[in-house]
């Protein structure tokens, strides 16, 4: 069993058995299916939309090639300058080294989740540089020493108690149990940080390569400041955020908000194209932009699931998820939690030490029906079962599956088990079962019938 | 060893060798008319300037914008000072617009052009800013504020307030529009930043209760003129 999986199974049955917790998760995405069918309600076909907001996606991923190049272009002519980094390490370096040559000291960043990819904060901070996250959920996260629970709800499992008892511990400010209260705290803190930072270091969701620009998503205008007050601007994204038209926005933009969030578009949708151009009053005087691979490349060379490359990361799909709901978003133990992380983690960092998220899924569709781009995430799962087994069976994918393909093709076989397993279930329900595991735990075994179902078939009468 | 650029997109040629197939989709799309093709199936932004306007002021109400709709830019002057007034206001920045420049000097409290001679520290002591856009989504309550238009990027986020005055000729059905509309007025001179303002900054991420005021301005005005 790899480490990843043991974790994963101790975390998962602890927070199953929480049902405070799981009620609390529960309560907290109740207002959101409420908005999200108000405002699915106002599109006058949110299938079709789908259609359109998977096709914008699929035109650009599968001529990737061609889309980066006159994305790159664009960018640089605008102004910024674009890093190449193939894996996580050299993104951190390069990210190291723009901080270097600048003599930086302050660092704000907004909601990122490429970052928590590349665990660039460890280095960072490991490199001396003071690094404040700037996204309130993720603030909080920073000061627990914790990785988002939920990718775009980062701290939605922290109850309202614990992070006032965390800002009068970190901050001094007195103890409330007011939201808005809390919240004014983090606003009035991080403030003086904007103005004074000379990095800001924000993600990507979108890259329109038409006309060279990034587009930022959020709601609480964090990241428009962390591109607007630092000297420098750093934006991180992967490869595979690229459109081909700022008309695809259109369509991806709205879809994004109310999938993941039941809004019509979030607060702030923002389109940079360069440093501060001449005339402008603010803004950076540099631009650059990290572009990432960390495995991408390996997802896109597998046709049958490059769809999940067309991901915008709205979370919808955890919101729906039932393993979701009942274990949490830590249990999983990756960067991108719920079914887009189970489907796309063993791509990015092996098949091997991430297939058991394979098996967390009730492979119920819930995921597959809430994803705005048409993601078929419940088959991926079942495409990576399929590709375990075939790359490295376990004893049991060998001793099982060729012992059933053995008996299911003999049929005089197949009704003499039957008879034999119905004769000894009696006694089976007798003995300690320590080979069946988990599944014993909390289940019995049934009751045995007295007639086969193909007996019963056949003379039904009887 | 190869540069991190050719691997990268080596490795891309390498994988697209395979294709993929397309998706479902009933129709032929026309490059980069998505917003045309899925007009009839997004959200209603109205077929008439009258129904624009009316879906505009539904989805400002419920984002808790507060829209001030005024004939003439006498009267929208006017508001902004009431405005300044109710509120308290002691210090607004605002862009240095020939439409702007009258409403700010109608201001009972202190008015600074703020990107005449930027100085952040300076802002961020304003309670609120004072712009023009770019234009305005009728079909989901959005106001396009840019570099251009609205004074910078810090001036319509950094004060608690933003107080957006425009026409409502410059009210657009849908988000297609606005695009379509922003790069024919730039061509390929966009603004270095070009940002949809859909309601004031808020947050849920506290227990997924709604919290406006996060880091951007907690109050958001538009005073529509006409």
């Amino acid at each position: 069993m790899s480490d990843s999986k043991a974790i994963f199974l101790k975390d998962a049955a602890v927070n199953a058995a929480d049902g405070d917790q799981r009620a609390f998760i529960r309560k907290a995405l109740g207002g959101y299916y409420v908005n999200r069918d108000l405002q699915k309600a106002r599109y006058r076909d949110w299938e079709r939309a789908r259609d359109a907001a998977s096709l914008a996606k699929w035109s650009a991923v599968n001529d990737l090639a061609a889309v980066l190049e006159q994305f790159v272009a664009n960018f640089e002519r605008n102004g910024g300058v674009v890093h190449w980094a193939r894996d996580a390490a050299e993104a951190r370096d390069i990210i190291l080294k723009i901080a270097a040559d600048n003599q930086a000291k302050a660092i704000v960043k907004s909601k990122c989740m490429t970052s928590e990819e590349i665990h660039l904060n460890d280095a960072l901070e490991k490199a001396g540089y003071g690094v404040v996250e700037s996204d309130l959920g993720e603030f909080i996260q920073q000061l627990r020493g914790e990785a988002p629970y939920h990718f775009v709800f980062p701290c939605m499992h922290v109850k309202r108690e614990a992070i006032s008892e965390l800002f009068t511990k970190h901050l001094g400010t007195a103890p409330t149990d007011s939201p808005e209260e809390l919240t004014m705290i983090a606003r009035r803190h991080l403030r003086q940080l904007y103005v004074d930072a000379d990095i800001g270091i924000t993600g990507a969701n979108f890259l329109v390569a038409e006309t060279g620009q990034i587009s930022i998503t959020e709601n609480e205008g964090n990241a428009r400041l962390t591109a607007a007050l630092p000297r420098i601007h750093v934006a991180l994204s992967g490869i595979e955020k690229v459109v081909r038209h700022l008309d695809d926005l259109s369509v991806l933009l709205p879809m994004l908000a109310t999938a993941g969030a039941g809004q019509p578009m979030t607060c702030y949708n923002t389109l940079y194209s360069g440093p501060r151009k001449e005339g402008e009053c603010d803004g950076p005087e540099q631009f650059h932009l990290v572009l990432l691979d960390n495995s991408r490349t390996r997802l896109l060379a597998d046709p049958e699931q490059r769809d999940a490359l067309h991901c915008i990361r709205c979370g919808a799909c955890l919101n729906v998820c039932p393993i979701f709901k009942n274990i949490g978003g830590l249990a999983y133990g990756t960067t991108y939690q719920g079914p887009i992380g189970s489907v796309i983690t063993p791509h990015l960092r092996g098949l091997k030490q991430w297939n058991h998220l394979s098996g967390a899924s009730s492979l119920c569709g819930a995921c597959t029906d809430a994803c705005p781009v048409r993601i078929d995430l419940h088959h991926h799962l079942l495409h990576n079962r399929r590709n375990a087994a075939k790359e490295a069976p376990t004893l049991f994918d060998r001793v099982f599956h060729h012992g059933f393909n053995f008996v299911i093709k003999r049929p005089w076989l197949f009704a003499a088990g039957g008879r034999i397993f119905r004769a000894t279930l009696p006694l089976l329900q007798k003995l300690p079962l320590p080979y069946m595991g988990a599944w014993m735990k909390t289940r019995d075994l049934p009751e045995a019938p007295a007639r086969s179902f193909r007996d019963q078939w056949k003379n039904p009468d009887a | 060893m190869p540069d991190a650029r050719s691997d990268i997109f080596a490795r891309i040629r390498e994988a697209l060798k395979v294709k993929a197939p397309r998706p479902h989709l009933k129709g032929e799309p026309v490059a980069g008319k998505t917003s045309a093709a899925a007009k009839p199936w997004l959200p209603d932004g109205g077929e008439s300037a009258e129904a624009s306007l009316a879906i505009l002021a539904e989805q400002l109400a419920k984002l808790k914008a507060m829209l001030i709709r005024v004939p003439d830019h006498a009267s929208a002057a006017k508001a902004v000072a009431e405005l300044a007034a109710a509120k308290n206001w002691k210090k607004v920045a605002y862009h240095g617009h020939p439409l702007l420049r009258p409403v700010a000097a109608a201001l009972p409290c202190e008015a600074w052009e703020a990107d005449a001679s930027f100085e952040k520290q300076r802002l961020e002591g304003c309670d609120a800013g004072l712009t023009t856009c770019e234009s305005i989504v009728a079909q989901l309550g959005a106001i396009l504020v840019s570099s251009a238009s609205s004074g910078g990027r810090a001036l319509s986020i950094l004060p608690h307030a933003h107080v957006v005055v425009a026409e409502a000729a410059q009210v657009v059905p849908d988000l297609g529009s606005a695009l379509a509309l922003a790069k024919a007025r730039h061509g390929d001179q966009m603004p270095s930043m070009l940002s949809f303002i859909t309601g004031p900054s808020r947050t849920g991420d506290i227990e997924r209760i709604l919290v406006l005021g996060a880091h951007g301005p907690k109050e958001l005005y538009l005073v529509l003129v006409g």
